[in-house]
């Protein structure tokens, strides 16, 4: 045990000893501090969800009216192609697993660094150049087969966008892979001796179920884009039905990776929910074990439904109906995540701040994403709606409704530990607030659309989906304004916001026990477990609650 | 005035459970529904529906409780209560879920089997393959084979997709349709009359199969008010069994994404009474050596050098299709078919 513990791991001895301070410097260059690579994953994350969102915002403007009328409609299918890439690939894949893990994991098991550092800051500046390529692609005739990019559609839409397009998701899915090794292996190798499995903060179970499923589901992706490159560049036919190819296999191995993709994508935010809820309840999470067994139970059943995506593909019917029933399984475990959180409210004394809110924000939206997800698994009701926008509210409740609401619960609740700082609590409700009604009225009238008959991905539709069409987009213009206070508080506070102290939350995880920021190793002395992560509700440790910080 | 918490309990799921079963019911989000199959899909989804929104109810209504109830009030001090969990409670909430989910499941199956999703004929080999190969005859051949009412490609290799109902099993369907996707049009060929037309003519009652085959990416047939969607594949032939019971007029739109103006990609499923369907057939079929003499001119001319936009132009009109579109389709289709014959 104390073998593993000696790896403290300056990036080099010079390291160690000129760099006390964190210079501003570090933030642009090739650091190996988990912490600088953690926000340099953040800022950049969010500079693509911005282009995501205006892309989004150009979509619902077209969809504003029934004809094609504000882009040609081959730019209006590389625009949605562009926008679900960059949501998932560069802004909540990066933001959850690239910036919350790798900031956080290290902190919490009291390490003073991943387990690769080097490997680390590999895997974030891949990042960033292949987000460049991708956007650069917007001018040489971008992708126009969708983010799912099925064959033959993505072999005959041009060659340029494609080839870049997939390029650009092999160059993510390696960074996503790297990622993978060094959180598995730093939860798995670099806790403090005295944290056991059962000790550990439950954010990083929810990490150790995520970083599974980056290893064993991404080299599938890469090897079905390998293949569908040929089929682009070298004229095979794997997938080309042409020349006698199977464009159905391409499926199969594209949702192999992509269906667990989404648990890549929400897991990480499972853990955020079940750190912030216990500290502004100042109660013990309920059910700790149900909690991190059930995201392990998450990462394995999703390993299993892929299918689920493919009813309609002509998938025999004995496979449809596996599919299904796993499918449905993995509401058991998330409900038993959803309940116990819901259980630790109950009782406690809760701090109605802004994180907590985007805590329950999270509970609130995530469970019709959750409850619809139960519904698609309904073979013959899915052979309804498959490829229509109830889908497209369907996946937007559960990836902004679940994982951006995790990002911003995240943000609100370190934003003292990481800055040192306060972030403006009023302003943080205002978003909170403008987010919710915002995001609440772009995506519910979709399920009405999609049950009435339209169709996902298309630049025309039927006027009698008007009226519901232009309550999304108004929501939509909502939801985009709403960004504005976010970026305005958070970036004043970071260098204005009132000292927040080290532990403002009087929290019990460890990320708490050092100062704010954290020095550059983490901790002068490797800490000691004295408590549970949440151990609260103790009477005889009585203690002042969290404050609520208004004033700037 | 005090009311023991145990009745409020009981009393708010009594409201919470009539209030599931309304909605469940009356939600109408559901458009009409054209054949009994539909019917049961939609009391599959009616059932769904008043499960979820009573746990929707009940998980956002513990929210807004929590919230109101134990927030912390101005000055409180403290922690809120030490419970680290409850076995029996989470095992109840496991448990409960997974009766649930399972019971959901066996309804979905049985209502998957009214529909035909099992049936054996509906369900062949997947490896066979009808795609003509290259040299730019695909379009030819399946020109062809659609025009002169080919021989019931189902027959020849099994089709996967949604096959008849268990008492319809084995006996062919009364009526057949094949159905050609493509960029960005439905071309429907009726082999037992040699007929071709851009919209789909059924009669009601009748138990109707349609023969589905993709010319150049994957397309879907979905008719909204069947409840029905099969994607439409290249080389792989897919097919549908239904049999509508109620006349009308409804939506047949391709569901897959197959290019820019998928969203066009739409033409109607007229559901006529059997006199009127007999009417439509003998009608059409007295047009059919008008068209035959322009299929004939068009393969004369060899489909090879011939575009989309040329060939599709005398069905524009009954497609439903404006004049800019078959230009669009025009310039998309030598783009693909030139990708596809390389
Ligand atoms: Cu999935
Ligand atoms: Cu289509």
């Amino acid at each position: 045990m104390t073998a593993e513990l000696s790896i403290p791991t300056p990036t080099t001895e010079e390291d160690n000893v000129v760099h006390h301070h964190r210079r501003w410097q570090d933030y642009f260059t090739f650091s190996s501090d988990h912490k600088v690579i953690g926000i340099q994953y953040f800022v950049t994350g969010f500079i693509f969800y911005i282009i995501g969102g205006l892309l989004a915002e150009g979509i619902r403007t077209e969809l504003a009216t029934p004809d094609p009328d504000f882009v040609d409609p081959a730019t209006y299918n590389s625009m949605f192609t562009m926008h679900g890439t960059i949501m998932i690939f560069l802004w909540i894949v990066p933001a959850g697993t690239g910036a919350f893990a790798n900031y956080l994991l290290p902190l919490m098991i009291g390490a003073r660094d991943m387990a690769f550092p080097k490997l680390n800051a590999v895997a974030f500046w891949i990042i960033p150049p292949t987000g460049l390529l991708l956007i650069a692609s917007f001018f040489l005739g971008p992708a126009q087969a969708g983010w799912t990019s099925y064959p033959p559609l993505s072999l005959l839409t041009g060659k340029v966008g494609e080839g870049i397009w997939i390029m650009s998701l092999l160059l993510l899915g390696t960074s996503s892979i790297l990622g993978g090794i060094n959180f598995f292996t730093t939860i798995l190798k670099m806790r403090v001796p005295s944290m056991s499995m059962m000790q550990m903060p439950l954010f990083c179970w929810a990490m150790l179920a995520t970083s599974a499923l980056m290893l064993i589901a991404t080299p599938v992706l890469a090897g079905a884009l390998i293949l569908l490159s040929f089929d682009l560049l070298a004229g095979t036919s794997f997938f080309n039905p042409t020349g006698g190819g199977e464009p159905v296999v391409y499926q199969h191995m594209f949702w192999f990776y992509s269906h667990p993709a989404v648990y890549i994508m929400v897991l990480p935010f499972f853990g955020v929910i079940s750190e912030v809820i216990p500290v502004h309840c100042r109660k013990p999470v309920f059910g700790y074990g149900a909690i991190a067994y059930s995201s392990m139970a998450i990462s394995f059943l999703g390993l299993i439904v892929w299918a689920h995506h493919m009813f309609t593909s002509g998938t025999p019917p004995w496979l449809r109906m596996f599919f299904m029933i796993t499918t449905m399984v993995i509401a058991v475990p998330t409900g038993i995540k959803i309940f116990g959180w819901l259980a630790t409210m109950w009782g406690g004394k809760i701090t109605l701040n802004t994180p907590m809110l985007f805590a329950m924000g999270f509970i609130s939206t995530f469970v019709i994403g959750g409850i619809t997800g139960v519904m698609l698994a309904a073979v013959p009701f899915d052979i309804h709606v498959h490829d229509t926008y109830f889908v497209v509210a369907h996946l937007h409740y559960v990836l902004f409704g679940g994982s951006v609401f995790g990002i911003y619960t995240g943000i609100y609740h370190w934003f003292p530990k990481v800055t040192g700082r306060h972030i403006n609590d009023t302003w943080g409700k205002i978003h909170f607030v403008l987010t919710y009604i915002g995001f609440n009225v772009t995506f519910l009238p979709m399920h009405i659309l999609g049950l009435q008959g339209m169709p996902r991905r298309i630049a025309m539709y039927a006027p009698e989906f008007q009226g519901l069409n232009q309550i999304c987009t108004y929501g939509s213009y909502v939801l985009a304004i709403s960004t504005v206070p976010f970026l305005v508080n958070a970036i004043w506070c970071a260098y204005k916001g009132e000292k927040a102290g080290d532990n403002p939350w009087n929290a019990l995880t460890l990320e708490w026990q050092t100062t704010s920021p954290p020095e550059i190793e983490n901790f002068e002395v490797l800490p000691v477990l004295t408590t549970g992560p949440y151990d609260y509700g103790d009477t005889e440790r009585v203690e002042e609650p969290p404050k609520v910080f208004t004033n700037v | 005035m005090n009311i023991p918490s145990s009745i409020i309990t009981l009393l708010l799921g009594i409201g919470l459970t009539l209030v599931s079963l309304w909605y469940g019911q009356n939600h109408g989000l559901m458009p009409v529904a054209a054949s009994e199959e539909a019917a049961h899909i939609d009391g599959l989804f009616n059932a769904m529906m008043t499960i979820s929104v009573g746990l929707f109810l009940g998980v956002q209504g513990v929210l807004i409780y929590s919230a109101i109830k134990f927030r912390r009030r101005p000055g409180e001090l403290g922690d809120g209560a030490a419970i680290e969990g409850n076995v029996p409670l989470e095992i109840l909430w496991t448990a409960i879920p997974a009766a649930i989910v399972l019971w959901i499941s066996i309804y979905s199956f049985e209502i998957y089997n009214e529909m035909g999703g099992f049936d054996p004929e509906a369900n062949g080999a997947h490896a066979m393959h009808s795609m003509p190969s290259g040299k730019g005859s695909a379009m030819a051949a399946t020109m062809d084979a659609s025009m002169a009412g080919m021989p019931d490609s189902s027959k020849l290799m099994a089709a996967v997709g949604v096959g008849a109902s268990p008492a319809n099993q084995g006996k062919p369907a009364a009526v057949n349709v094949n159905v050609l996707g493509l960029q960005y049009a439905w071309i429907f060929t009726y082999p037992d009359a040699n007929i071709t037309s851009g919209e789909l003519h059924i009669p009601v009652g009748k138990e109707v199969q349609l023969n589905m085959n993709a010319q150049d990416v994957i397309h879907a047939v979905w008719i909204p008010q069947l409840r029905l969607k099969q994607d439409v594949i290249p080389g792989t032939p897919t097919e549908l069994r239904f049999t509508s019971n109620k006349v009308g007029t409804y939506p047949l739109r391709c569901a897959e994404l197959c290019g820019g103006y998928h969203g066009s990609m739409v033409t109607r499923m007229i559901v006529h009474t059997p006199e009127e369907y007999d009417a439509w057939i003998a009608s059409q079929q007295q047009s059919t050596q008008a068209q035959a003499d322009i299929v004939k001119q068009t393969i004369a001319m060899n489909p090879a050098n011939m575009s989309a936009g040329t060939y599709l132009a005398p069905y524009a009109k009954e497609m439903g299709v404006k004049p800019e579109m078959v230009n669009h389709l025009h310039h998309d289709m030598n783009m693909s078919i030139a990708s596809a014959t390389k």
